[in-house]
Protein backbone atom coordinates (compact mmCIF):
# COMPACT_ATOMS: atom_id res chain seq x y z
CA UNK A 1 0.00 0.00 0.00
CA UNK A 2 1.20 3.44 -0.59
CA UNK A 3 2.96 5.30 1.98
CA UNK A 4 0.32 8.07 0.87
CA UNK A 5 -3.47 8.24 0.94
CA UNK A 6 -6.06 9.81 -0.80
CA UNK A 7 -8.65 12.32 0.92
CA UNK A 8 -11.40 10.40 0.03
CA UNK A 9 -13.85 13.48 1.09
CA UNK A 10 -15.40 15.16 -2.17
CA UNK A 11 -13.03 18.24 -3.04
CA UNK A 12 -16.18 20.44 -2.51
CA UNK A 13 -16.47 19.30 0.77
CA UNK A 14 -13.02 19.70 1.71
CA UNK A 15 -12.88 23.10 0.94
CA UNK A 16 -16.17 23.65 2.47
CA UNK A 17 -14.91 22.09 6.58
CA UNK A 18 -15.06 24.87 8.79
CA UNK A 19 -13.58 24.96 11.74
CA UNK A 20 -15.65 25.22 14.97
CA UNK A 21 -13.91 27.48 17.19
CA UNK A 22 -13.94 25.48 20.34
CA UNK A 23 -13.25 27.08 24.24
CA UNK A 24 -9.37 25.63 23.86
CA UNK A 25 -6.89 28.29 24.14
CA UNK A 26 -5.72 27.54 20.58
CA UNK A 27 -7.48 27.20 17.38
CA UNK A 28 -5.95 25.95 13.96
CA UNK A 29 -7.22 28.20 11.04
CA UNK A 30 -9.48 25.61 8.62
CA UNK A 31 -7.81 27.49 5.97
CA UNK A 32 -4.04 28.07 6.19
CA UNK A 33 -3.48 25.75 9.09
CA UNK A 34 -2.16 27.97 11.10
CA UNK A 35 -2.38 27.67 15.02
CA UNK A 36 -3.58 31.28 16.15
CA UNK A 37 -4.55 32.30 19.57
CA UNK A 38 -8.35 32.00 19.89
CA UNK A 39 -8.55 35.33 21.39
CA UNK A 40 -6.88 37.27 18.26
CA UNK A 41 -9.32 35.86 15.99
CA UNK A 42 -12.00 36.75 18.20
CA UNK A 43 -10.38 40.26 18.43
CA UNK A 44 -10.11 40.17 14.57
CA UNK A 45 -14.29 39.76 14.20
CA UNK A 46 -13.45 35.94 13.88
CA UNK A 47 -11.27 36.41 10.51
CA UNK A 48 -8.01 34.41 10.48
CA UNK A 49 -5.88 36.96 11.08
CA UNK A 50 -2.87 34.94 8.83
CA UNK A 51 -5.25 34.58 5.67
CA UNK A 52 -7.92 36.21 6.42
CA UNK A 53 -10.24 33.14 6.08
CA UNK A 54 -13.72 34.37 7.59
CA UNK A 55 -15.29 32.07 10.11
CA UNK A 56 -18.75 31.72 10.95
CA UNK A 57 -19.95 34.36 13.28
CA UNK A 58 -23.37 34.19 15.65
CA UNK A 59 -26.07 36.44 14.49
CA UNK A 60 -25.86 38.77 18.34
CA UNK A 61 -22.37 39.46 16.84
CA UNK A 62 -23.23 40.37 13.74
CA UNK A 63 -25.48 43.22 15.07
CA UNK A 64 -22.39 44.71 17.10
CA UNK A 65 -20.24 44.93 13.80
CA UNK A 66 -22.64 46.34 12.37
CA UNK A 67 -25.39 48.63 13.60
CA UNK A 68 -25.01 51.53 15.67
CA UNK A 69 -24.34 50.86 19.41
CA UNK A 70 -27.97 51.03 21.40
CA UNK A 71 -30.15 51.58 18.13
CA UNK A 72 -31.36 48.02 18.11
CA UNK A 73 -34.88 47.32 18.69
CA UNK A 74 -35.76 43.72 18.19
CA UNK A 75 -38.75 43.12 16.48
CA UNK A 76 -41.35 39.12 16.97
CA UNK A 77 -38.48 37.72 19.20
CA UNK A 78 -41.14 35.36 20.61
CA UNK A 79 -42.01 33.65 17.71
CA UNK A 80 -41.53 30.28 17.47
CA UNK A 81 -41.99 27.25 15.13
CA UNK A 82 -44.69 24.90 15.65
CA UNK A 83 -44.42 20.78 14.94
CA UNK A 84 -47.67 21.45 12.68
CA UNK A 85 -46.96 18.07 10.61
CA UNK A 86 -45.55 15.97 13.38
CA UNK A 87 -42.24 15.28 10.84
CA UNK A 88 -40.25 12.94 12.63
CA UNK A 89 -37.09 11.67 11.06
CA UNK A 90 -34.55 10.32 13.82
CA UNK A 91 -36.06 13.47 15.78
CA UNK A 92 -39.38 15.10 15.75
CA UNK A 93 -39.34 18.37 14.62
CA UNK A 94 -40.16 19.68 18.13
CA UNK A 95 -37.29 18.07 19.94
CA UNK A 96 -35.28 19.50 17.25
CA UNK A 97 -36.18 22.86 17.97
CA UNK A 98 -36.24 22.55 21.81
CA UNK A 99 -32.77 21.42 21.56
CA UNK A 100 -32.15 24.56 19.47
CA UNK A 101 -33.71 27.15 21.47
CA UNK A 102 -31.82 25.70 24.52
CA UNK A 103 -28.52 26.27 23.01
CA UNK A 104 -29.76 29.89 24.11
CA UNK A 105 -28.99 31.99 20.87
CA UNK A 106 -32.69 32.72 19.63
CA UNK A 107 -35.97 31.19 19.40
CA UNK A 108 -35.53 30.49 15.90
CA UNK A 109 -32.88 30.85 12.64
CA UNK A 110 -33.44 35.06 12.03
CA UNK A 111 -33.19 37.57 14.48
CA UNK A 112 -35.11 40.82 13.09
CA UNK A 113 -35.68 44.67 14.47
CA UNK A 114 -34.69 47.79 13.85
CA UNK A 115 -31.79 50.10 14.13
CA UNK A 116 -28.80 52.07 12.75
CA UNK A 117 -25.61 52.25 10.26
CA UNK A 118 -23.82 54.77 10.90
CA UNK A 119 -26.98 57.27 11.39
CA UNK A 120 -29.13 55.50 8.66
CA UNK A 121 -32.35 53.98 10.05
CA UNK A 122 -32.70 50.49 8.65
CA UNK A 123 -34.90 47.57 8.97
CA UNK A 124 -32.55 44.47 9.66
CA UNK A 125 -32.97 40.90 9.57
CA UNK A 126 -29.64 38.35 10.61
CA UNK A 127 -29.72 35.14 10.41
CA UNK A 128 -28.50 32.51 13.49
CA UNK A 129 -26.67 29.37 11.30
CA UNK A 130 -26.55 27.55 14.44
CA UNK A 131 -30.51 27.65 15.09
CA UNK A 132 -30.91 24.48 12.49
CA UNK A 133 -28.38 25.50 9.97
CA UNK A 134 -30.18 29.06 9.24
CA UNK A 135 -32.93 27.03 7.68
CA UNK A 136 -36.12 29.37 6.62
CA UNK A 137 -39.65 27.89 7.88
CA UNK A 138 -42.85 29.88 9.03
CA UNK A 139 -41.05 32.02 11.15
CA UNK A 140 -38.05 33.18 9.55
CA UNK A 141 -40.33 33.69 6.67
CA UNK A 142 -42.90 35.55 8.57
CA UNK A 143 -40.40 37.53 10.36
CA UNK A 144 -38.48 38.87 7.29
CA UNK A 145 -42.06 39.59 5.50
CA UNK A 146 -42.54 41.78 8.65
CA UNK A 147 -39.52 43.80 8.88
CA UNK A 148 -40.15 44.38 4.70
CA UNK A 149 -43.52 45.41 5.83
CA UNK A 150 -42.29 47.88 8.59
CA UNK A 151 -39.83 49.36 6.24
CA UNK A 152 -42.59 50.04 3.77
CA UNK A 153 -44.58 51.49 6.41
CA UNK A 154 -41.33 53.54 8.46
CA UNK A 155 -40.16 54.21 4.49
CA UNK A 156 -36.56 52.58 5.38
CA UNK A 157 -34.36 50.80 3.66
CA UNK A 158 -33.97 46.96 4.38
CA UNK A 159 -30.74 45.25 5.24
CA UNK A 160 -31.11 41.16 5.09
CA UNK A 161 -27.81 39.43 6.20
CA UNK A 162 -28.19 35.31 5.15
CA UNK A 163 -26.63 32.58 6.20
CA UNK A 164 -28.49 29.22 5.42
CA UNK A 165 -29.23 25.74 4.33
CA UNK A 166 -32.46 26.57 2.32
CA UNK A 167 -36.19 26.17 3.09
CA UNK A 168 -36.75 24.03 6.17
CA UNK A 169 -38.10 20.51 5.29
CA UNK A 170 -39.72 19.73 8.43
CA UNK A 171 -42.23 22.56 7.50
CA UNK A 172 -41.92 21.00 3.85
CA UNK A 173 -45.04 23.12 1.44
CA UNK A 174 -45.25 26.06 4.05
CA UNK A 175 -41.51 26.60 3.86
CA UNK A 176 -41.26 26.61 0.10
CA UNK A 177 -44.16 29.00 -0.08
CA UNK A 178 -42.15 31.50 2.25
CA UNK A 179 -39.65 31.94 -0.92
CA UNK A 180 -42.96 33.52 -2.57
CA UNK A 181 -43.97 35.53 0.20
CA UNK A 182 -40.43 37.34 1.00
CA UNK A 183 -40.04 38.13 -2.64
CA UNK A 184 -43.47 39.30 -2.87
CA UNK A 185 -42.88 41.72 -0.04
CA UNK A 186 -39.62 42.68 -2.03
CA UNK A 187 -41.99 43.29 -4.74
CA UNK A 188 -43.60 46.06 -2.87
CA UNK A 189 -40.71 47.64 -1.52
CA UNK A 190 -38.88 47.96 -4.71
CA UNK A 191 -41.95 49.33 -6.38
CA UNK A 192 -41.75 52.68 -3.51
CA UNK A 193 -38.08 52.87 -4.39
CA UNK A 194 -36.33 51.91 -1.38
CA UNK A 195 -33.31 50.17 -0.98
CA UNK A 196 -32.93 46.33 -0.05
CA UNK A 197 -29.25 45.02 0.31
CA UNK A 198 -28.79 41.48 0.55
CA UNK A 199 -25.41 40.61 2.71
CA UNK A 200 -24.52 36.97 2.14
CA UNK A 201 -22.51 35.04 4.22
CA UNK A 202 -21.28 31.43 4.33
CA UNK A 203 -23.59 30.01 3.36
CA UNK A 204 -26.29 30.82 1.99
CA UNK A 205 -27.63 27.94 -0.36
CA UNK A 206 -30.85 26.37 -1.48
CA UNK A 207 -34.65 28.78 -1.06
CA UNK A 208 -32.63 31.42 0.40
CA UNK A 209 -30.51 32.12 -2.11
CA UNK A 210 -33.61 31.60 -4.76
CA UNK A 211 -35.36 34.15 -3.40
CA UNK A 212 -34.80 37.26 -0.85
CA UNK A 213 -31.08 36.39 -0.97
CA UNK A 214 -30.10 36.88 -4.43
CA UNK A 215 -32.98 40.06 -5.15
CA UNK A 216 -31.07 43.05 -3.44
CA UNK A 217 -30.31 46.23 -5.30
CA UNK A 218 -27.13 45.16 -3.84
CA UNK A 219 -25.86 41.70 -3.32
CA UNK A 220 -23.06 41.60 -1.31
CA UNK A 221 -21.15 38.67 -0.62
CA UNK A 222 -18.00 37.75 3.07
CA UNK A 223 -15.23 36.61 1.09
CA UNK A 224 -15.03 32.68 -0.27
CA UNK A 225 -18.51 32.27 1.48
CA UNK A 226 -20.50 29.29 -0.51
CA UNK A 227 -23.34 30.39 -2.03
CA UNK A 228 -25.68 28.63 -4.28
CA UNK A 229 -28.85 27.28 -5.57
CA UNK A 230 -27.91 23.61 -5.10
CA UNK A 231 -24.96 21.94 -2.83
CA UNK A 232 -22.19 21.04 -4.10
CA UNK A 233 -22.31 17.51 -3.11
CA UNK A 234 -25.48 17.48 -4.99
CA UNK A 235 -24.68 18.62 -7.78
CA UNK A 236 -21.24 16.16 -8.03
CA UNK A 237 -23.85 13.26 -7.48
CA UNK A 238 -26.35 14.69 -10.76
CA UNK A 239 -23.49 15.34 -12.79
CA UNK A 240 -20.48 12.64 -11.72
CA UNK A 241 -17.60 15.75 -12.32
CA UNK A 242 -15.21 17.57 -10.59
CA UNK A 243 -16.74 20.90 -9.38
CA UNK A 244 -14.00 23.48 -10.85
CA UNK A 245 -11.82 25.47 -8.63
CA UNK A 246 -13.23 27.47 -6.15
CA UNK A 247 -17.08 26.74 -7.32
CA UNK A 248 -19.81 28.25 -5.68
CA UNK A 249 -17.68 30.98 -3.87
CA UNK A 250 -18.29 34.60 -3.46
CA UNK A 251 -15.45 35.55 -6.20
CA UNK A 252 -16.49 32.65 -7.96
CA UNK A 253 -19.91 34.30 -7.79
CA UNK A 254 -18.74 38.02 -8.48
CA UNK A 255 -17.10 36.56 -11.57
CA UNK A 256 -20.27 35.44 -13.03
CA UNK A 257 -22.04 38.55 -12.28
CA UNK A 258 -24.35 37.55 -9.41
CA UNK A 259 -22.96 39.76 -6.65
CA UNK A 260 -21.93 43.17 -6.95
CA UNK A 261 -18.93 43.27 -4.86
CA UNK A 262 -16.88 41.26 -2.02
CA UNK A 263 -16.89 43.17 1.00
CA UNK A 264 -14.58 42.11 4.30
CA UNK A 265 -16.33 41.54 7.52
CA UNK A 266 -14.28 44.90 8.85
CA UNK A 267 -15.22 47.04 6.47
CA UNK A 268 -18.97 45.80 5.87
CA UNK A 269 -19.84 48.63 8.03
CA UNK A 270 -18.83 51.42 6.18
CA UNK A 271 -19.22 49.77 2.92
CA UNK A 272 -23.28 49.39 3.87
CA UNK A 273 -23.26 53.00 4.88
CA UNK A 274 -22.09 54.46 2.16
CA UNK A 275 -24.58 52.32 -0.48
CA UNK A 276 -28.18 53.29 1.83
CA UNK A 277 -26.42 56.86 2.26
CA UNK A 278 -25.98 57.20 -1.80
CA UNK A 279 -29.65 54.85 -2.64
CA UNK A 280 -31.80 56.59 0.47
CA UNK A 281 -33.88 59.27 -0.28
CA UNK A 282 -35.52 60.03 3.96
CA UNK B 1 -52.57 3.53 -25.02
CA UNK B 2 -50.65 0.90 -26.70
CA UNK B 3 -48.62 -0.34 -23.43
CA UNK B 4 -49.96 0.03 -20.10
CA UNK B 5 -46.99 0.75 -17.50
CA UNK B 6 -47.74 -0.82 -14.36
CA UNK B 7 -46.80 0.56 -10.99
CA UNK B 8 -45.88 -2.11 -8.29
CA UNK B 9 -48.85 -1.69 -6.06
CA UNK B 10 -50.99 -2.25 -9.01
CA UNK B 11 -49.54 -5.69 -9.58
CA UNK B 12 -53.06 -7.50 -9.00
CA UNK B 13 -54.56 -5.25 -11.17
CA UNK B 14 -52.53 -6.21 -13.80
CA UNK B 15 -52.66 -9.77 -13.77
CA UNK B 16 -56.76 -9.61 -13.65
CA UNK B 17 -56.42 -7.35 -17.02
CA UNK B 18 -54.13 -9.51 -18.50
CA UNK B 19 -56.82 -12.43 -18.12
CA UNK B 20 -59.40 -10.13 -19.24
CA UNK B 21 -56.92 -9.42 -22.68
CA UNK B 22 -56.53 -13.07 -23.12
CA UNK B 23 -60.06 -14.34 -22.85
CA UNK B 24 -61.36 -11.27 -24.75
CA UNK B 25 -58.80 -12.47 -27.29
CA UNK B 26 -60.38 -15.99 -26.94
CA UNK B 27 -64.13 -14.97 -27.09
CA UNK B 28 -65.25 -15.92 -30.43
CA UNK B 29 -69.14 -16.25 -31.89
CA UNK B 30 -69.03 -19.93 -30.79
CA UNK B 31 -67.64 -19.48 -27.33
CA UNK B 32 -68.76 -16.46 -26.16
CA UNK B 33 -66.78 -15.35 -23.03
CA UNK B 34 -68.90 -12.09 -22.88
CA UNK B 35 -70.26 -12.73 -19.54
CA UNK B 36 -67.53 -14.22 -17.83
CA UNK B 37 -65.48 -11.08 -19.69
CA UNK B 38 -67.95 -8.63 -18.25
CA UNK B 39 -67.53 -10.22 -14.63
CA UNK B 40 -63.99 -9.58 -14.77
CA UNK B 41 -64.08 -6.21 -15.68
CA UNK B 42 -66.32 -5.19 -12.66
CA UNK B 43 -63.95 -6.69 -10.26
CA UNK B 44 -61.03 -5.16 -11.95
CA UNK B 45 -62.91 -1.51 -11.66
CA UNK B 46 -63.36 -2.39 -8.05
CA UNK B 47 -59.89 -3.45 -7.50
CA UNK B 48 -58.89 -0.23 -9.00
CA UNK B 49 -61.24 1.88 -7.01
CA UNK B 50 -59.84 0.28 -3.83
CA UNK B 51 -56.44 0.51 -4.72
CA UNK B 52 -56.42 4.39 -5.56
CA UNK B 53 -58.81 5.55 -3.29
CA UNK B 54 -56.07 4.36 -0.61
CA UNK B 55 -52.75 5.43 -1.78
CA UNK B 56 -49.80 5.69 0.48
CA UNK B 57 -47.99 8.91 0.08
CA UNK B 58 -45.28 6.90 -1.56
CA UNK B 59 -47.63 5.46 -4.40
CA UNK B 60 -49.11 8.70 -4.91
CA UNK B 61 -45.72 9.56 -5.76
CA UNK B 62 -45.21 7.50 -8.13
CA UNK B 63 -48.70 7.77 -9.88
CA UNK B 64 -47.31 11.73 -10.10
CA UNK B 65 -44.06 10.40 -12.10
CA UNK B 66 -45.62 7.96 -14.30
CA UNK B 67 -44.30 8.04 -17.45
CA UNK B 68 -47.81 8.00 -19.20
CA UNK B 69 -49.38 10.95 -17.67
CA UNK B 70 -49.84 13.58 -19.52
CA UNK B 71 -47.45 16.29 -19.86
CA UNK B 72 -47.92 20.04 -20.64
CA UNK B 73 -47.57 19.78 -24.73
CA UNK B 74 -50.85 16.72 -24.12
CA UNK B 75 -52.76 19.41 -22.64
CA UNK B 76 -51.58 22.10 -24.90
CA UNK B 77 -53.37 19.21 -27.69
CA UNK B 78 -56.22 18.40 -25.54
CA UNK B 79 -57.17 21.70 -24.08
CA UNK B 80 -56.46 24.40 -26.32
CA UNK B 81 -56.33 25.32 -30.13
CA UNK B 82 -53.60 27.32 -32.67
CA UNK B 83 -51.28 26.68 -29.85
CA UNK B 84 -47.95 28.27 -31.50
CA UNK B 85 -44.84 27.71 -29.61
CA UNK B 86 -42.43 30.54 -28.56
CA UNK B 87 -39.13 30.53 -27.69
CA UNK B 88 -35.76 31.25 -25.95
CA UNK B 89 -34.91 33.86 -23.19
CA UNK B 90 -33.20 36.49 -25.39
CA UNK B 91 -29.74 36.34 -23.36
CA UNK B 92 -28.38 32.61 -23.52
CA UNK B 93 -30.67 29.97 -24.81
CA UNK B 94 -33.43 27.95 -25.00
CA UNK B 95 -34.51 25.51 -22.88
CA UNK B 96 -36.42 22.60 -23.93
CA UNK B 97 -37.43 21.48 -19.97
CA UNK B 98 -40.26 24.43 -20.26
CA UNK B 99 -42.66 24.84 -23.41
CA UNK B 100 -44.17 28.07 -23.69
CA UNK B 101 -46.28 30.12 -26.12
CA UNK B 102 -49.58 31.30 -27.37
CA UNK B 103 -52.67 29.24 -27.16
CA UNK B 104 -56.78 29.84 -27.25
CA UNK B 105 -58.70 28.71 -24.55
CA UNK B 106 -62.48 28.17 -25.69
CA UNK B 107 -61.37 31.02 -28.64
CA UNK B 108 -59.62 33.22 -26.41
CA UNK B 109 -55.72 34.18 -26.65
CA UNK B 110 -53.71 33.32 -23.24
CA UNK B 111 -50.32 32.22 -22.67
CA UNK B 112 -49.67 28.82 -21.66
CA UNK B 113 -46.17 27.34 -20.48
CA UNK B 114 -45.18 24.45 -18.30
CA UNK B 115 -42.22 22.23 -17.62
CA UNK B 116 -41.69 19.22 -19.96
CA UNK B 117 -40.74 15.70 -19.53
CA UNK B 118 -39.83 13.23 -22.37
CA UNK B 119 -41.67 9.28 -22.57
CA UNK B 120 -38.66 7.73 -24.36
CA UNK B 121 -35.08 8.18 -23.74
CA UNK B 122 -34.06 10.32 -26.41
CA UNK B 123 -37.01 12.94 -25.65
CA UNK B 124 -36.17 12.54 -21.80
CA UNK B 125 -32.34 13.74 -22.41
CA UNK B 126 -33.79 16.17 -24.55
CA UNK B 127 -36.19 17.75 -22.49
CA UNK B 128 -33.08 17.26 -19.38
CA UNK B 129 -36.21 14.90 -17.24
CA UNK B 130 -38.49 18.35 -16.85
CA UNK B 131 -35.51 20.29 -15.18
CA UNK B 132 -35.11 23.89 -16.40
CA UNK B 133 -31.73 25.60 -16.47
CA UNK B 134 -32.22 29.51 -15.86
CA UNK B 135 -33.04 30.40 -19.42
CA UNK B 136 -36.19 28.42 -19.10
CA UNK B 137 -37.30 30.25 -15.97
CA UNK B 138 -36.11 33.22 -18.30
CA UNK B 139 -37.71 32.60 -21.12
CA UNK B 140 -40.81 31.98 -18.72
CA UNK B 141 -40.78 35.06 -17.29
CA UNK B 142 -40.03 37.11 -20.49
CA UNK B 143 -43.34 35.53 -21.80
CA UNK B 144 -44.98 36.09 -19.20
CA UNK B 145 -44.49 39.88 -18.79
CA UNK B 146 -44.88 39.93 -22.73
CA UNK B 147 -48.50 38.51 -21.57
CA UNK B 148 -49.13 41.72 -19.24
CA UNK B 149 -48.24 43.91 -22.09
CA UNK B 150 -50.98 42.50 -23.90
CA UNK B 151 -53.41 41.81 -21.42
CA UNK B 152 -53.53 37.82 -21.35
CA UNK B 153 -54.10 35.53 -18.97
CA UNK B 154 -51.66 33.36 -17.87
CA UNK B 155 -51.77 29.21 -17.43
CA UNK B 156 -49.09 27.26 -16.02
CA UNK B 157 -48.37 23.71 -15.83
CA UNK B 158 -45.83 22.20 -13.53
CA UNK B 159 -44.22 19.39 -13.59
CA UNK B 160 -40.65 18.96 -12.51
CA UNK B 161 -38.80 17.00 -10.33
CA UNK B 162 -36.39 20.18 -9.63
CA UNK B 163 -34.78 23.11 -11.10
CA UNK B 164 -31.48 21.84 -12.42
CA UNK B 165 -28.35 21.03 -9.88
CA UNK B 166 -25.52 21.79 -12.71
CA UNK B 167 -22.35 23.84 -12.97
CA UNK B 168 -23.58 25.90 -15.89
CA UNK B 169 -27.03 26.38 -13.82
CA UNK B 170 -25.46 28.08 -11.19
CA UNK B 171 -22.68 29.96 -12.87
CA UNK B 172 -25.97 31.65 -14.84
CA UNK B 173 -27.41 32.04 -11.82
CA UNK B 174 -30.13 29.59 -11.06
CA UNK B 175 -31.09 30.79 -8.18
CA UNK B 176 -31.44 34.38 -9.40
CA UNK B 177 -33.82 33.40 -12.08
CA UNK B 178 -35.90 31.86 -9.64
CA UNK B 179 -35.87 34.36 -7.42
CA UNK B 180 -36.52 37.12 -9.83
CA UNK B 181 -39.90 34.75 -11.01
CA UNK B 182 -41.13 34.74 -7.72
CA UNK B 183 -40.94 38.19 -7.33
CA UNK B 184 -41.56 39.08 -10.51
CA UNK B 185 -45.39 36.96 -11.02
CA UNK B 186 -46.28 38.66 -7.41
CA UNK B 187 -46.86 41.79 -9.68
CA UNK B 188 -48.52 41.03 -12.61
CA UNK B 189 -51.51 42.65 -13.80
CA UNK B 190 -53.14 39.53 -15.43
CA UNK B 191 -55.03 36.47 -14.39
CA UNK B 192 -52.86 33.54 -13.47
CA UNK B 193 -53.74 29.81 -12.92
CA UNK B 194 -50.80 27.25 -11.78
CA UNK B 195 -51.99 23.82 -12.28
CA UNK B 196 -49.65 21.18 -10.69
CA UNK B 197 -49.99 18.31 -12.81
CA UNK B 198 -47.34 15.50 -11.88
CA UNK B 199 -44.11 16.44 -9.69
CA UNK B 200 -44.24 19.60 -7.94
CA UNK B 201 -40.43 19.99 -7.18
CA UNK B 202 -39.11 22.75 -5.11
CA UNK B 203 -38.56 25.89 -5.95
CA UNK B 204 -37.90 24.99 -9.87
CA UNK B 205 -41.40 24.09 -9.53
CA UNK B 206 -42.49 27.58 -7.31
CA UNK B 207 -40.35 29.59 -10.05
CA UNK B 208 -43.85 29.21 -12.24
CA UNK B 209 -46.33 28.70 -9.47
CA UNK B 210 -47.25 32.04 -8.18
CA UNK B 211 -50.82 32.60 -9.20
CA UNK B 212 -54.47 33.82 -8.59
CA UNK B 213 -55.26 29.83 -8.70
CA UNK B 214 -53.10 27.12 -7.69
CA UNK B 215 -54.67 23.86 -8.53
CA UNK B 216 -53.31 20.54 -8.12
CA UNK B 217 -54.41 17.05 -9.79
CA UNK B 218 -55.46 14.69 -7.45
CA UNK B 219 -52.43 11.99 -7.45
CA UNK B 220 -49.67 15.30 -8.18
CA UNK B 221 -47.40 15.65 -5.63
CA UNK B 222 -45.58 19.06 -4.15
CA UNK B 223 -43.27 19.29 -1.35
CA UNK B 224 -40.36 21.20 -0.97
CA UNK B 225 -37.61 18.72 -1.79
CA UNK B 226 -38.04 15.11 -3.17
CA UNK B 227 -38.98 12.58 -0.93
CA UNK B 228 -35.00 10.72 -2.25
CA UNK B 229 -33.31 14.05 -1.38
CA UNK B 230 -34.81 14.69 1.94
CA UNK B 231 -34.22 11.05 2.56
CA UNK B 232 -30.34 11.12 1.70
CA UNK B 233 -30.36 14.21 4.32
CA UNK B 234 -32.47 13.32 7.38
CA UNK B 235 -31.83 9.62 7.01
CA UNK B 236 -28.95 9.52 5.39
CA UNK B 237 -30.07 7.19 2.98
CA UNK B 238 -32.06 7.61 -0.49
CA UNK B 239 -33.67 4.64 -0.52
CA UNK B 240 -35.68 5.44 2.54
CA UNK B 241 -38.22 7.84 0.36
CA UNK B 242 -41.70 5.90 1.48
CA UNK B 243 -40.20 6.84 4.81
CA UNK B 244 -39.73 10.56 3.75
CA UNK B 245 -43.21 10.92 1.75
CA UNK B 246 -45.01 10.17 4.29
CA UNK B 247 -42.80 12.94 6.30
CA UNK B 248 -43.51 15.64 4.06
CA UNK B 249 -47.51 15.42 3.24
CA UNK B 250 -46.87 16.25 0.16
CA UNK B 251 -50.22 14.86 -1.23
CA UNK B 252 -53.07 17.14 -2.66
CA UNK B 253 -54.85 16.48 0.10
CA UNK B 254 -52.19 17.51 2.42
CA UNK B 255 -51.68 20.21 0.68
CA UNK B 256 -55.28 21.53 0.16
CA UNK B 257 -55.74 21.09 3.90
CA UNK B 258 -52.56 23.36 4.36
CA UNK B 259 -54.76 26.23 2.22
CA UNK B 260 -51.65 26.41 -0.24
CA UNK B 261 -53.88 24.97 -2.99
CA UNK B 262 -57.04 26.34 -4.06
CA UNK B 263 -58.74 23.30 -5.99
CA UNK B 264 -58.18 19.31 -6.09
CA UNK B 265 -58.93 18.42 -10.06
CA UNK B 266 -60.30 14.91 -9.63
CA UNK B 267 -58.42 12.35 -12.37
CA UNK B 268 -60.00 9.05 -13.69
CA UNK B 269 -60.24 5.94 -12.33
CA UNK B 270 -56.41 4.84 -11.93
CA UNK B 271 -55.01 7.95 -12.84
CA UNK B 272 -54.78 10.53 -15.63
CA UNK B 273 -52.21 8.92 -17.37
CA UNK B 274 -55.16 5.91 -18.03
CA UNK B 275 -57.21 8.44 -19.46
CA UNK B 276 -55.87 11.79 -20.97
CA UNK B 277 -59.21 12.53 -22.82
CA UNK B 278 -61.05 12.46 -19.78
CA UNK B 279 -58.53 14.11 -17.98
CA UNK B 280 -58.06 16.86 -20.36
CA UNK B 281 -61.96 17.60 -19.85
CA UNK B 282 -62.16 17.83 -16.44
CA UNK B 283 -59.12 20.37 -16.28
CA UNK B 284 -60.62 22.11 -19.15
CA UNK B 285 -64.04 23.02 -16.97
CA UNK B 286 -61.91 23.80 -14.13
CA UNK B 287 -59.44 26.27 -15.74
CA UNK B 288 -62.34 27.87 -17.64
CA UNK B 289 -64.56 28.47 -14.82
CA UNK B 290 -61.48 29.76 -12.23
CA UNK B 291 -60.99 31.85 -15.70
CA UNK B 292 -63.85 33.41 -15.73
CA UNK B 293 -64.04 34.10 -12.20
CA UNK B 294 -60.62 36.08 -12.43
CA UNK B 295 -61.29 37.77 -15.35
CA UNK B 296 -63.52 39.78 -13.07
CA UNK B 297 -61.45 41.41 -10.99
CA UNK B 298 -59.87 44.83 -11.43
CA UNK B 299 -56.38 44.43 -12.27
CA UNK B 300 -55.28 45.57 -8.42
CA UNK B 301 -57.72 43.99 -6.86
CA UNK B 302 -56.02 41.03 -8.68
CA UNK B 303 -52.31 41.82 -7.36
CA UNK B 304 -53.60 42.57 -3.88
CA UNK B 305 -55.21 39.15 -3.49
CA UNK B 306 -52.27 37.26 -4.90
CA UNK B 307 -50.20 39.11 -2.51
CA UNK B 308 -52.74 38.19 0.54
CA UNK B 309 -52.81 34.75 -0.45
CA UNK B 310 -49.56 33.88 -0.55
CA UNK B 311 -48.93 36.61 2.75
CA UNK B 312 -51.24 34.25 4.72
CA UNK B 313 -49.22 31.01 4.40
CA UNK B 314 -47.42 30.11 7.79
CA UNK B 315 -48.01 28.57 10.78
CA UNK B 316 -46.53 29.66 13.81
CA UNK B 317 -46.96 30.71 17.41
CA UNK B 318 -46.01 34.09 19.59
Amino acid sequence: MAWFKKDKTPLAQQEAKKVKVPEGLWTKCSNCSEVIITKEIEKNLNVCPKCNQHFRVSARQRFDLLLDAGSFVEHDQDMVSVDFLQFKDSKSYQERINASVAKGGSKDAIICGAGRIEGTPVQIAIFDFSFMGGSMGSVVGEKITRAIERALDSHTPVVIVSASGGARMQESILSLMQMAKTSAALAKLREKGLPYISVLTDPTTGGVTASFAMLGDVNIAEPKALIGFAGPRVIEQTIRQKLPEGFQRAEYLLDHGMVDIIVERKDMRETLSKILKMLYRP
Amino acid sequence: MATQFYMEFEKPLAELEQKIQELSALSTDTMDLGAEIGKLEKRAEKMRESIFSSLTRWQTAQVARHINRPFTLDYLKLIFTDFIELHGDRNFGDDHAIVAGLANLDGEPVMVMGHQKGRDTKEKVFRNFGMPNPEGYRKALRLMEMAQRFKLPIITFVDTPGAFPGIGAEERGQAEAIARNLREMSRLTVPIIVVITGEGGSGGALAIAVGDRVLMLEFAVYAVISPEGCAAILWSDGTKGAQAAEALKLTAKDIRELEVIDEIVKEPLGGAHRDHQAMAATLHEALARNLKELRQLPAEELVEQRYEKFRKMSRFVE
